[in-house]
Protein backbone atom coordinates (compact mmCIF):
# COMPACT_ATOMS: atom_id res chain seq x y z
CA UNK A 1 0.00 0.00 0.00
CA UNK A 2 2.82 2.34 0.89
CA UNK A 3 4.68 1.84 -2.49
CA UNK A 4 1.55 2.01 -4.46
CA UNK A 5 1.03 5.37 -2.59
CA UNK A 6 4.55 6.41 -3.37
CA UNK A 7 4.09 5.56 -6.53
CA UNK A 8 1.32 8.20 -7.25
CA UNK A 9 3.20 10.62 -5.66
CA UNK A 10 5.72 10.36 -8.65
CA UNK A 11 3.14 10.17 -11.19
CA UNK A 12 1.25 12.69 -9.53
CA UNK A 13 3.93 14.99 -9.63
CA UNK A 14 5.04 13.94 -13.26
CA UNK A 15 1.54 15.20 -14.76
CA UNK A 16 1.97 18.49 -12.41
CA UNK A 17 5.09 19.21 -13.96
CA UNK A 18 3.42 17.83 -17.82
CA UNK A 19 0.02 20.29 -17.09
CA UNK A 20 2.64 23.46 -16.16
CA UNK A 21 4.07 23.10 -18.97
CA UNK A 22 1.77 22.06 -21.64
CA UNK A 23 -1.54 23.86 -20.50
CA UNK A 24 -2.94 27.29 -21.11
CA UNK A 25 -5.54 29.17 -19.09
CA UNK A 26 -9.05 27.90 -19.98
CA UNK A 27 -10.82 30.93 -21.98
CA UNK A 28 -14.23 31.61 -22.88
CA UNK A 29 -15.20 33.14 -26.19
CA UNK A 30 -18.02 35.45 -24.99
CA UNK A 31 -18.79 37.40 -28.48
CA UNK A 32 -16.99 36.86 -31.65
CA UNK A 33 -13.28 37.97 -31.07
CA UNK A 34 -13.67 38.60 -27.36
CA UNK A 35 -12.14 36.09 -25.20
CA UNK A 36 -12.07 36.12 -21.28
CA UNK A 37 -10.14 33.82 -18.56
CA UNK A 38 -13.00 33.79 -15.54
CA UNK A 39 -10.55 34.08 -12.68
CA UNK A 40 -10.95 32.22 -8.96
CA UNK A 41 -13.56 33.60 -6.75
CA UNK A 42 -10.76 33.92 -3.80
CA UNK A 43 -7.89 36.08 -2.53
CA UNK A 44 -3.86 35.22 -4.00
CA UNK A 45 -2.42 32.36 -3.23
CA UNK A 46 0.20 29.75 -3.89
CA UNK A 47 -2.17 27.21 -3.95
CA UNK A 48 -4.67 29.18 -6.82
CA UNK A 49 -1.31 30.36 -8.09
CA UNK A 50 -2.56 33.94 -8.19
CA UNK A 51 -5.34 32.65 -10.68
CA UNK A 52 -8.13 35.00 -9.35
CA UNK A 53 -8.95 38.30 -11.63
CA UNK A 54 -10.57 38.13 -15.30
CA UNK A 55 -8.38 38.48 -18.19
CA UNK A 56 -9.22 38.60 -21.78
CA UNK A 57 -7.92 39.44 -25.32
CA UNK A 58 -9.76 41.09 -28.32
CA UNK A 59 -8.46 40.02 -31.81
CA UNK A 60 -9.05 42.25 -34.91
CA UNK A 61 -8.00 41.42 -38.36
CA UNK A 62 -4.30 42.68 -38.00
CA UNK A 63 -3.46 42.52 -34.62
CA UNK A 64 -4.12 41.28 -30.84
CA UNK A 65 -5.02 43.33 -27.53
CA UNK A 66 -4.54 41.96 -24.46
CA UNK A 67 -6.02 42.99 -21.44
CA UNK A 68 -4.69 42.16 -17.82
CA UNK A 69 -2.07 39.65 -17.51
CA UNK A 70 -2.91 37.94 -14.32
CA UNK A 71 -0.26 37.86 -10.94
CA UNK A 72 2.75 36.14 -12.42
CA UNK A 73 4.70 35.59 -15.08
CA UNK A 74 3.48 31.77 -14.80
CA UNK A 75 0.05 33.22 -15.58
CA UNK A 76 1.12 35.59 -18.23
CA UNK A 77 2.88 32.39 -20.30
CA UNK A 78 -0.24 30.40 -20.11
CA UNK A 79 -2.41 33.49 -20.92
CA UNK A 80 -0.34 34.13 -23.88
CA UNK A 81 -0.42 30.16 -25.25
CA UNK A 82 -4.25 30.78 -24.68
CA UNK A 83 -4.14 33.82 -27.01
CA UNK A 84 -1.89 31.63 -29.65
CA UNK A 85 -4.20 28.51 -29.52
CA UNK A 86 -6.70 30.59 -30.66
CA UNK A 87 -4.81 33.35 -33.25
CA UNK A 88 -1.04 33.95 -34.71
CA UNK A 89 -1.83 37.61 -35.12
CA UNK A 90 0.98 40.08 -33.42
CA UNK A 91 -0.44 40.74 -29.59
CA UNK A 92 0.31 44.98 -30.08
CA UNK A 93 -1.23 45.92 -26.89
CA UNK A 94 -1.33 44.96 -23.68
CA UNK A 95 -3.70 47.12 -21.86
CA UNK A 96 -3.18 47.17 -17.43
CA UNK A 97 -6.91 48.03 -16.31
CA UNK A 98 -5.21 49.47 -12.99
CA UNK A 99 -2.08 48.83 -10.90
CA UNK A 100 -3.13 45.90 -9.01
CA UNK A 101 -0.74 42.95 -8.88
CA UNK A 102 -3.40 40.47 -9.70
CA UNK A 103 -3.77 42.09 -12.71
CA UNK A 104 -0.33 43.15 -13.80
CA UNK A 105 2.78 41.18 -13.04
CA UNK A 106 2.23 38.89 -16.14
CA UNK A 107 3.43 41.60 -17.82
CA UNK A 108 6.78 40.49 -18.62
CA UNK A 109 5.19 37.66 -20.45
CA UNK A 110 4.61 39.99 -23.68
CA UNK A 111 7.35 42.31 -23.96
CA UNK A 112 8.88 42.36 -27.80
CA UNK A 113 9.83 44.92 -30.00
CA UNK A 114 6.03 46.14 -30.78
CA UNK A 115 4.32 45.29 -28.22
CA UNK A 116 2.81 49.02 -26.36
CA UNK A 117 1.98 48.58 -22.80
CA UNK A 118 -1.44 50.83 -21.97
CA UNK A 119 -2.29 52.37 -18.89
CA UNK A 120 -4.10 55.31 -17.27
CA UNK A 121 -2.06 58.49 -17.46
CA UNK A 122 -1.91 58.19 -13.28
CA UNK A 123 -0.57 54.09 -13.96
CA UNK A 124 2.81 54.98 -14.24
CA UNK A 125 2.72 57.00 -10.65
CA UNK A 126 0.87 54.42 -8.80
CA UNK A 127 3.03 51.33 -10.50
CA UNK A 128 6.53 53.30 -9.29
CA UNK A 129 4.33 53.87 -5.70
CA UNK A 130 3.78 50.21 -5.14
CA UNK A 131 5.57 48.58 -7.17
CA UNK A 132 8.88 47.05 -5.25
CA UNK A 133 6.38 46.37 -2.54
CA UNK A 134 4.13 44.11 -4.43
CA UNK A 135 7.49 42.58 -6.28
CA UNK A 136 8.52 41.47 -2.28
CA UNK A 137 4.96 40.41 -1.79
CA UNK A 138 4.68 38.27 -4.50
CA UNK A 139 6.32 34.62 -3.66
CA UNK A 140 4.65 34.94 -0.66
CA UNK A 141 0.81 35.17 -2.37
CA UNK A 142 2.08 33.34 -5.67
CA UNK A 143 5.23 30.99 -4.33
CA UNK A 144 8.81 31.40 -5.29
CA UNK A 145 8.94 29.53 -8.87
CA UNK A 146 5.82 31.41 -10.28
CA UNK A 147 7.13 34.66 -8.72
CA UNK A 148 10.31 34.20 -10.92
CA UNK A 149 11.35 36.64 -13.24
CA UNK A 150 8.28 39.44 -12.63
CA UNK A 151 8.78 42.76 -13.42
CA UNK A 152 6.76 46.11 -13.12
CA UNK A 153 6.43 46.96 -16.37
CA UNK A 154 5.91 51.18 -17.15
CA UNK A 155 2.88 51.99 -19.37
CA UNK A 156 4.31 53.74 -23.11
CA UNK A 157 1.05 54.54 -23.90
CA UNK A 158 -0.73 56.60 -21.52
CA UNK A 159 -4.77 57.44 -21.49
CA UNK A 160 -5.15 61.10 -19.93
CA UNK A 161 -9.16 60.86 -21.18
CA UNK A 162 -10.09 58.88 -24.08
CA UNK A 163 -7.89 57.01 -26.63
CA UNK A 164 -9.14 54.67 -29.74
CA UNK A 165 -6.96 51.79 -30.82
CA UNK A 166 -7.68 50.33 -34.37
CA UNK A 167 -6.92 46.45 -34.27
CA UNK A 168 -7.79 46.22 -37.88
CA UNK A 169 -11.53 46.42 -39.02
CA UNK A 170 -12.19 46.65 -35.10
CA UNK A 171 -11.85 49.75 -32.95
CA UNK A 172 -11.49 49.68 -29.19
CA UNK A 173 -12.27 52.43 -26.70
CA UNK A 174 -10.20 52.60 -23.55
CA UNK A 175 -11.44 54.77 -20.83
CA UNK A 176 -9.33 56.56 -17.74
CA UNK A 177 -11.91 57.35 -15.21
CA UNK A 178 -11.54 59.48 -11.72
CA UNK A 179 -10.36 57.80 -9.14
CA UNK A 180 -12.68 55.35 -7.69
CA UNK A 181 -11.43 51.57 -7.12
CA UNK A 182 -8.02 53.07 -7.49
CA UNK A 183 -6.70 56.28 -8.67
CA UNK A 184 -5.67 54.19 -12.19
CA UNK A 185 -8.53 52.74 -13.22
CA UNK A 186 -9.35 52.01 -17.02
CA UNK A 187 -11.68 50.02 -19.06
CA UNK A 188 -11.93 48.78 -22.27
CA UNK A 189 -15.34 49.47 -24.80
CA UNK A 190 -15.44 47.23 -27.98
CA UNK A 191 -18.25 48.65 -29.87
CA UNK A 192 -18.65 45.56 -32.55
CA UNK A 193 -19.96 43.65 -29.98
CA UNK A 194 -20.82 46.00 -27.65
CA UNK A 195 -18.81 44.74 -24.54
CA UNK A 196 -17.14 46.24 -22.00
CA UNK A 197 -13.99 45.32 -19.76
CA UNK A 198 -15.27 46.91 -16.62
CA UNK A 199 -12.20 46.47 -14.80
CA UNK A 200 -12.00 46.43 -11.52
CA UNK A 201 -14.61 49.31 -11.15
CA UNK A 202 -17.18 46.46 -11.19
CA UNK A 203 -17.26 43.22 -8.72
CA UNK A 204 -19.65 40.82 -9.46
CA UNK A 205 -20.56 38.18 -6.08
CA UNK A 206 -17.42 39.23 -4.65
CA UNK A 207 -16.54 42.28 -2.21
CA UNK A 208 -14.99 45.23 -3.90
CA UNK A 209 -12.49 46.83 -2.59
CA UNK A 210 -11.66 49.95 -2.10
CA UNK A 211 -8.19 51.89 -2.63
CA UNK A 212 -9.07 55.07 -4.37
CA UNK A 213 -12.37 56.88 -3.26
CA UNK A 214 -15.55 55.74 -2.23
CA UNK A 215 -16.97 59.02 -3.50
CA UNK A 216 -15.76 59.07 -6.82
CA UNK A 217 -17.06 55.50 -7.20
CA UNK A 218 -20.19 55.94 -6.45
CA UNK A 219 -20.20 58.61 -9.33
CA UNK A 220 -17.84 56.59 -12.29
CA UNK A 221 -21.09 54.21 -11.64
CA UNK A 222 -23.40 56.52 -12.50
CA UNK A 223 -21.08 57.00 -16.04
CA UNK A 224 -20.83 53.34 -16.58
CA UNK A 225 -24.52 52.57 -16.64
CA UNK A 226 -25.23 54.70 -18.87
CA UNK A 227 -22.99 52.89 -21.13
CA UNK A 228 -25.21 50.75 -23.58
CA UNK A 229 -23.21 47.27 -22.95
CA UNK A 230 -25.38 43.71 -24.15
CA UNK A 231 -21.88 42.30 -22.11
CA UNK A 232 -19.91 43.42 -19.19
CA UNK A 233 -16.95 41.67 -18.05
CA UNK A 234 -15.81 42.55 -14.31
CA UNK A 235 -12.85 42.68 -13.17
CA UNK A 236 -13.87 39.53 -10.69
CA UNK A 237 -17.21 37.83 -11.01
CA UNK A 238 -18.70 36.22 -14.08
CA UNK A 239 -20.23 37.73 -17.38
CA UNK A 240 -23.01 40.31 -16.48
CA UNK A 241 -25.64 40.28 -19.45
CA UNK A 242 -28.00 42.64 -18.06
CA UNK A 243 -27.19 46.13 -17.75
CA UNK A 244 -27.04 48.62 -16.07
CA UNK A 245 -28.94 46.24 -13.50
CA UNK A 246 -25.90 44.26 -12.87
CA UNK A 247 -24.16 47.28 -11.29
CA UNK A 248 -27.06 47.42 -8.43
CA UNK A 249 -25.55 45.40 -5.85
CA UNK A 250 -22.22 47.17 -6.35
CA UNK A 251 -23.90 50.45 -5.52
CA UNK A 252 -25.65 49.23 -2.35
CA UNK A 253 -22.79 47.98 -0.64
CA UNK A 254 -20.34 51.22 -1.44
CA UNK A 255 -23.80 53.36 -0.38
CA UNK A 256 -24.27 51.28 2.84
CA UNK A 257 -20.60 51.17 3.41
CA UNK A 258 -20.71 55.41 2.84
CA UNK A 259 -23.94 55.69 4.93
CA UNK A 260 -22.33 53.59 7.84
CA UNK A 261 -18.56 55.40 7.89
CA UNK A 262 -20.15 58.94 7.75
CA UNK A 263 -22.49 58.42 10.93
CA UNK A 264 -19.55 56.79 13.02
CA UNK A 265 -17.76 60.13 11.84
CA UNK A 266 -21.11 62.31 12.58
CA UNK A 267 -20.58 60.66 16.14
CA UNK A 268 -17.13 61.59 16.79
CA UNK A 269 -16.26 57.89 16.71
CA UNK A 270 -13.10 56.77 15.63
CA UNK A 271 -12.11 54.30 12.74
CA UNK A 272 -11.77 50.94 15.18
CA UNK A 273 -15.31 51.78 16.09
CA UNK A 274 -16.52 52.07 12.11
CA UNK A 275 -14.14 49.14 11.26
CA UNK A 276 -16.49 47.24 13.75
CA UNK A 277 -19.60 48.11 13.22
CA UNK A 278 -19.85 49.30 9.49
CA UNK A 279 -21.68 47.59 6.49
CA UNK A 280 -22.83 44.39 9.07
CA UNK A 281 -25.88 44.00 6.87
CA UNK A 282 -24.11 42.88 3.84
CA UNK A 283 -21.42 40.46 5.41
CA UNK A 284 -23.79 37.15 3.60
CA UNK A 285 -24.39 38.73 0.53
CA UNK A 286 -20.78 38.78 -0.53
CA UNK A 287 -17.52 36.20 -1.01
CA UNK A 288 -14.61 37.08 1.02
CA UNK A 289 -16.69 39.77 2.91
CA UNK A 290 -14.33 39.08 5.96
CA UNK A 291 -10.98 39.75 4.60
CA UNK A 292 -12.11 43.22 2.99
CA UNK A 293 -14.75 45.09 4.86
CA UNK A 294 -12.84 46.17 8.05
CA UNK A 295 -9.86 47.20 5.37
CA UNK A 296 -13.07 48.98 2.93
CA UNK A 297 -13.79 51.04 6.31
CA UNK A 298 -10.78 52.25 7.10
CA UNK A 299 -10.17 53.39 3.59
CA UNK A 300 -13.72 55.09 3.86
CA UNK A 301 -13.25 56.18 6.80
CA UNK A 302 -9.85 58.15 6.00
CA UNK A 303 -11.74 59.83 3.33
CA UNK A 304 -14.96 60.45 4.39
CA UNK A 305 -13.26 62.64 7.79
CA UNK A 306 -12.18 65.17 5.32
CA UNK A 307 -15.93 65.43 3.73
CA UNK B 1 -9.29 3.38 -2.02
CA UNK B 2 -9.57 4.17 -6.06
CA UNK B 3 -6.56 5.37 -7.98
CA UNK B 4 -8.18 8.50 -8.74
CA UNK B 5 -8.44 8.96 -5.29
CA UNK B 6 -5.08 7.91 -4.45
CA UNK B 7 -3.82 10.52 -7.04
CA UNK B 8 -5.73 13.24 -6.12
CA UNK B 9 -4.33 12.75 -2.26
CA UNK B 10 -0.79 12.62 -4.47
CA UNK B 11 -1.85 16.26 -5.85
CA UNK B 12 -2.77 17.47 -2.67
CA UNK B 13 0.32 16.15 -1.24
CA UNK B 14 2.05 18.19 -3.78
CA UNK B 15 0.54 21.15 -3.68
CA UNK B 16 0.60 21.98 0.10
CA UNK B 17 4.49 21.50 -0.61
CA UNK B 18 4.41 24.12 -2.35
CA UNK B 19 2.59 26.47 -0.36
CA UNK B 20 4.85 25.04 2.58
CA UNK B 21 8.57 25.34 0.79
CA UNK B 22 7.13 29.23 -0.63
CA UNK B 23 7.80 30.61 2.59
CA UNK B 24 8.68 33.94 2.30
CA UNK B 25 11.22 36.34 3.84
CA UNK B 26 9.45 38.10 6.22
CA UNK B 27 10.05 38.39 9.73
CA UNK B 28 8.22 35.23 11.93
CA UNK B 29 6.72 36.13 15.19
CA UNK B 30 9.93 35.94 17.90
CA UNK B 31 12.25 37.18 15.28
CA UNK B 32 14.60 39.54 16.69
CA UNK B 33 17.40 40.27 14.07
CA UNK B 34 15.86 43.50 13.14
CA UNK B 35 15.27 44.24 16.63
CA UNK B 36 18.74 43.92 17.93
CA UNK B 37 20.23 46.58 15.06
CA UNK B 38 17.69 49.04 16.26
CA UNK B 39 17.67 49.29 19.54
CA UNK B 40 21.37 50.22 20.15
CA UNK B 41 21.01 52.94 17.62
CA UNK B 42 17.80 54.37 19.47
CA UNK B 43 18.31 53.69 23.37
CA UNK B 44 22.03 52.94 23.49
CA UNK B 45 23.23 50.40 25.95
CA UNK B 46 20.12 51.71 28.38
CA UNK B 47 17.77 48.67 30.09
CA UNK B 48 14.82 47.98 28.83
CA UNK B 49 12.26 46.48 30.89
CA UNK B 50 8.75 44.37 30.66
CA UNK B 51 5.88 46.97 30.22
CA UNK B 52 3.14 45.31 31.01
CA UNK B 53 1.14 46.25 33.40
CA UNK B 54 2.05 49.95 33.18
CA UNK B 55 1.12 50.28 29.23
CA UNK B 56 -0.38 47.77 26.20
CA UNK B 57 -0.75 48.03 22.71
CA UNK B 58 -4.06 47.66 21.32
CA UNK B 59 -2.88 46.74 17.33
CA UNK B 60 -4.65 44.09 14.93
CA UNK B 61 -3.52 40.68 14.25
CA UNK B 62 -3.18 41.49 10.53
CA UNK B 63 -3.11 45.01 8.58
CA UNK B 64 -6.04 45.38 7.19
CA UNK B 65 -4.63 48.01 5.06
CA UNK B 66 -0.79 48.33 4.86
CA UNK B 67 -1.29 52.33 4.37
CA UNK B 68 -3.56 52.68 7.28
CA UNK B 69 -3.38 50.40 10.11
CA UNK B 70 -4.85 52.46 13.53
CA UNK B 71 -2.94 51.40 16.49
CA UNK B 72 -3.35 52.47 20.09
CA UNK B 73 -0.69 52.66 22.87
CA UNK B 74 -2.61 52.19 25.74
CA UNK B 75 -1.52 53.73 29.60
CA UNK B 76 -2.63 51.83 31.71
CA UNK B 77 -2.17 54.23 35.21
CA UNK B 78 -3.37 57.88 35.16
CA UNK B 79 -0.55 60.57 34.21
CA UNK B 80 0.51 62.15 37.96
CA UNK B 81 3.08 64.36 38.63
CA UNK B 82 5.15 61.94 40.54
CA UNK B 83 4.88 59.50 38.19
CA UNK B 84 3.95 59.46 34.55
CA UNK B 85 5.23 58.51 30.89
CA UNK B 86 7.21 61.25 29.92
CA UNK B 87 8.25 59.93 26.50
CA UNK B 88 6.78 56.98 23.98
CA UNK B 89 8.71 55.82 20.96
CA UNK B 90 6.24 53.59 18.56
CA UNK B 91 8.74 51.07 16.50
CA UNK B 92 8.07 48.60 13.56
CA UNK B 93 10.80 46.50 13.40
CA UNK B 94 10.96 45.74 9.41
CA UNK B 95 9.73 48.70 8.32
CA UNK B 96 12.06 51.13 5.97
CA UNK B 97 12.28 53.44 8.96
CA UNK B 98 11.24 51.89 12.39
CA UNK B 99 11.11 54.14 14.60
CA UNK B 100 8.09 55.64 13.72
CA UNK B 101 7.34 58.06 16.26
CA UNK B 102 8.79 59.39 19.58
CA UNK B 103 5.91 61.00 21.25
CA UNK B 104 6.60 63.48 24.68
CA UNK B 105 3.74 63.99 27.29
CA UNK B 106 3.34 65.82 30.60
CA UNK B 107 1.57 64.94 33.68
CA UNK B 108 -1.16 67.56 32.51
CA UNK B 109 -2.33 64.83 29.73
CA UNK B 110 -4.47 63.14 32.47
CA UNK B 111 -4.07 59.96 30.80
CA UNK B 112 -0.74 58.92 28.10
CA UNK B 113 -3.05 56.54 26.24
CA UNK B 114 -1.87 57.52 22.38
CA UNK B 115 -3.89 56.54 19.05
CA UNK B 116 -2.23 57.29 15.27
CA UNK B 117 -2.21 55.31 11.96
CA UNK B 118 0.84 54.05 10.44
CA UNK B 119 2.13 51.73 7.07
CA UNK B 120 3.17 48.02 7.67
CA UNK B 121 5.35 47.09 5.24
CA UNK B 122 5.65 43.49 5.90
CA UNK B 123 5.51 41.01 8.48
CA UNK B 124 6.85 42.68 11.54
CA UNK B 125 7.01 42.74 15.34
CA UNK B 126 5.77 45.94 16.37
CA UNK B 127 6.99 48.39 19.92
CA UNK B 128 5.78 51.05 22.04
CA UNK B 129 8.83 51.84 24.66
CA UNK B 130 7.89 54.15 27.63
CA UNK B 131 10.00 56.38 29.56
CA UNK B 132 8.91 56.61 32.80
CA UNK B 133 9.47 60.15 34.72
CA UNK B 134 11.94 58.67 36.33
CA UNK B 135 13.93 57.67 33.67
CA UNK B 136 13.26 54.08 33.02
CA UNK B 137 12.61 52.59 29.80
CA UNK B 138 9.59 50.17 29.61
CA UNK B 139 8.23 47.80 26.69
CA UNK B 140 5.90 46.09 25.23
CA UNK B 141 5.40 44.27 21.76
CA UNK B 142 3.20 42.35 19.18
CA UNK B 143 3.78 40.51 16.26
CA UNK B 144 1.67 42.17 12.88
CA UNK B 145 1.14 40.16 10.09
CA UNK B 146 1.28 42.08 6.39
CA UNK B 147 -1.89 43.27 4.56
CA UNK B 148 -2.83 40.49 2.03
CA UNK B 149 -4.12 41.05 -1.43
CA UNK B 150 -3.16 44.42 -3.46
CA UNK B 151 -2.82 46.74 -0.23
CA UNK B 152 0.67 48.91 -0.50
CA UNK B 153 1.63 51.26 1.92
CA UNK B 154 1.45 53.83 -0.28
CA UNK B 155 -1.13 56.93 -1.65
CA UNK B 156 -4.30 55.81 -2.66
CA UNK B 157 -5.48 59.32 -4.59
CA UNK B 158 -1.64 60.84 -4.81
CA UNK B 159 -3.34 64.06 -6.67
CA UNK B 160 -6.05 64.38 -3.70
CA UNK B 161 -3.44 64.30 -0.77
CA UNK B 162 -1.19 67.08 -2.26
CA UNK B 163 -5.00 69.22 -2.86
CA UNK B 164 -5.77 69.50 0.62
CA UNK B 165 -2.32 69.52 1.62
CA UNK B 166 -1.94 71.44 5.18
CA UNK B 167 -5.42 71.44 6.16
CA UNK B 168 -5.72 70.89 9.93
CA UNK B 169 -9.09 69.16 11.98
CA UNK B 170 -9.59 69.11 15.81
CA UNK B 171 -11.88 66.96 16.82
CA UNK B 172 -12.97 67.34 20.54
CA UNK B 173 -15.12 64.75 22.35
CA UNK B 174 -18.75 65.32 22.57
CA UNK B 175 -18.38 66.94 25.41
CA UNK B 176 -15.00 68.59 27.48
CA UNK B 177 -15.58 67.54 30.90
CA UNK B 178 -13.79 69.85 33.54
CA UNK B 179 -10.89 68.60 35.39
CA UNK B 180 -11.48 65.13 33.52
CA UNK B 181 -8.93 63.90 30.40
CA UNK B 182 -10.91 64.42 27.34
CA UNK B 183 -9.55 62.33 24.44
CA UNK B 184 -8.77 64.88 21.60
CA UNK B 185 -8.31 64.22 17.36
CA UNK B 186 -6.00 65.65 15.55
CA UNK B 187 -5.80 65.26 11.92
CA UNK B 188 -3.38 67.29 9.68
CA UNK B 189 -3.74 66.37 5.40
CA UNK B 190 -0.34 65.73 4.59
CA UNK B 191 1.08 63.26 2.06
CA UNK B 192 3.86 62.19 4.49
CA UNK B 193 5.38 60.46 1.34
CA UNK B 194 8.18 58.17 2.08
CA UNK B 195 10.43 59.15 -0.41
CA UNK B 196 11.09 55.06 -1.43
CA UNK B 197 9.84 55.33 -5.20
CA UNK B 198 11.71 55.56 -7.93
CA UNK B 199 11.08 58.00 -10.60
CA UNK B 200 11.97 56.03 -13.88
CA UNK B 201 11.99 59.38 -15.72
CA UNK B 202 14.19 61.31 -13.92
CA UNK B 203 16.22 58.42 -12.76
CA UNK B 204 15.99 59.93 -9.40
CA UNK B 205 14.38 58.65 -6.32
CA UNK B 206 11.10 61.20 -5.52
CA UNK B 207 12.19 63.07 -2.40
CA UNK B 208 10.45 62.17 0.81
CA UNK B 209 7.88 64.70 1.95
CA UNK B 210 6.65 64.07 5.12
CA UNK B 211 5.38 65.78 8.52
CA UNK B 212 8.48 65.84 10.90
CA UNK B 213 7.51 67.77 14.20
CA UNK B 214 4.35 68.74 15.63
CA UNK B 215 3.84 70.73 18.64
CA UNK B 216 0.71 71.26 20.77
CA UNK B 217 -0.04 73.55 23.53
CA UNK B 218 -3.50 74.81 25.44
CA UNK B 219 -2.80 78.27 26.41
CA UNK B 220 0.47 78.31 25.78
CA UNK B 221 1.27 74.91 27.71
CA UNK B 222 2.90 72.51 25.84
CA UNK B 223 0.37 69.27 25.39
CA UNK B 224 2.15 66.73 23.22
CA UNK B 225 5.11 66.89 21.20
CA UNK B 226 5.56 64.65 18.47
CA UNK B 227 8.35 63.80 15.85
CA UNK B 228 7.02 61.73 13.56
CA UNK B 229 8.69 60.49 10.30
CA UNK B 230 7.23 58.31 6.89
CA UNK B 231 5.85 55.09 8.99
CA UNK B 232 3.01 57.19 9.92
CA UNK B 233 -0.06 57.13 7.50
CA UNK B 234 -0.75 60.11 5.01
CA UNK B 235 -2.75 62.62 6.39
CA UNK B 236 -1.12 62.11 10.09
CA UNK B 237 -4.00 61.42 12.33
CA UNK B 238 -3.26 61.68 16.33
CA UNK B 239 -5.38 61.12 19.25
CA UNK B 240 -4.30 62.01 22.68
CA UNK B 241 -5.69 63.39 26.14
CA UNK B 242 -5.32 66.39 28.24
CA UNK B 243 -7.79 67.50 31.56
CA UNK B 244 -8.54 71.49 31.87
CA UNK B 245 -10.93 72.86 34.26
CA UNK B 246 -11.35 76.02 32.13
CA UNK B 247 -11.97 76.56 27.73
CA UNK B 248 -9.02 77.62 25.80
CA UNK B 249 -7.24 77.62 22.87
CA UNK B 250 -5.41 74.49 21.32
CA UNK B 251 -2.44 75.72 19.11
CA UNK B 252 -1.29 73.21 16.60
CA UNK B 253 2.20 73.75 15.03
CA UNK B 254 3.45 71.08 12.33
CA UNK B 255 6.87 71.01 10.47
CA UNK B 256 7.65 69.11 7.65
CA UNK B 257 10.84 67.86 5.42
CA UNK B 258 10.74 71.14 3.17
CA UNK B 259 10.42 73.25 6.43
CA UNK B 260 6.79 74.53 5.83
CA UNK B 261 5.18 75.27 8.42
CA UNK B 262 1.58 74.44 9.17
CA UNK B 263 -0.68 76.08 12.32
CA UNK B 264 -3.82 75.38 13.13
CA UNK B 265 -5.91 77.33 16.40
CA UNK B 266 -8.77 75.85 17.88
CA UNK B 267 -11.02 76.71 20.68
CA UNK B 268 -11.94 74.40 23.51
CA UNK B 269 -15.01 74.51 25.69
CA UNK B 270 -15.63 73.07 28.71
CA UNK B 271 -19.16 71.88 28.96
CA UNK B 272 -21.15 74.29 31.65
CA UNK B 273 -21.83 72.90 34.75
CA UNK B 274 -19.16 69.61 34.41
Amino acid sequence: MRSLLFLFLIIGSVLLTFSAWADSLSVTSIAPGVYVHFGKQEDAFPFNRGDIANLGFIVGDNSVAVIDTGSSPYLGDQLKRAVRSVTNLPIRYVINTHVHPDHVLGDVSFVGTDTVFVGNARLSAALQARGPYYMNALPRTVGEDDAKGAQVIAPTLSVQDETTLDLGGRKIVLKSWPTAHTDNDLTVWDAATQTLFASDLLFVNRIPVLDGNLSGWLSDLEGMAAIPAKLVVPGHGPLVTEWPQGLSDQRRYLTVLRDDVRAVIAHHGTMEQAMDSACLGEKDKWLLFGLYNRRNVSAAFAELEWE
Amino acid sequence: MGSRCLLLLAALALWSCGVCTSVARAAEAGDLTRWNEIRPLIFGAAEIENGEGIIALDAPTRAEDAAVVPISIVALAPQSPDRFIAKVSLVIDENPAPLVAVFHLTPLNGSATLSTRVRVNDYTNIRAIAQMSDGKLVMVSRYMKAAGGCSAPASKDQQAALARLGKMKMIPPERVMSGQPSVFHLLISHPNNSGLQFDQMSRNYIPAHYIKLIQITFDGQPVLTVEPNISISEDPSFHFAWVTDHSGTFEVKAVDSRDTVFTGSFPVTVAPGS
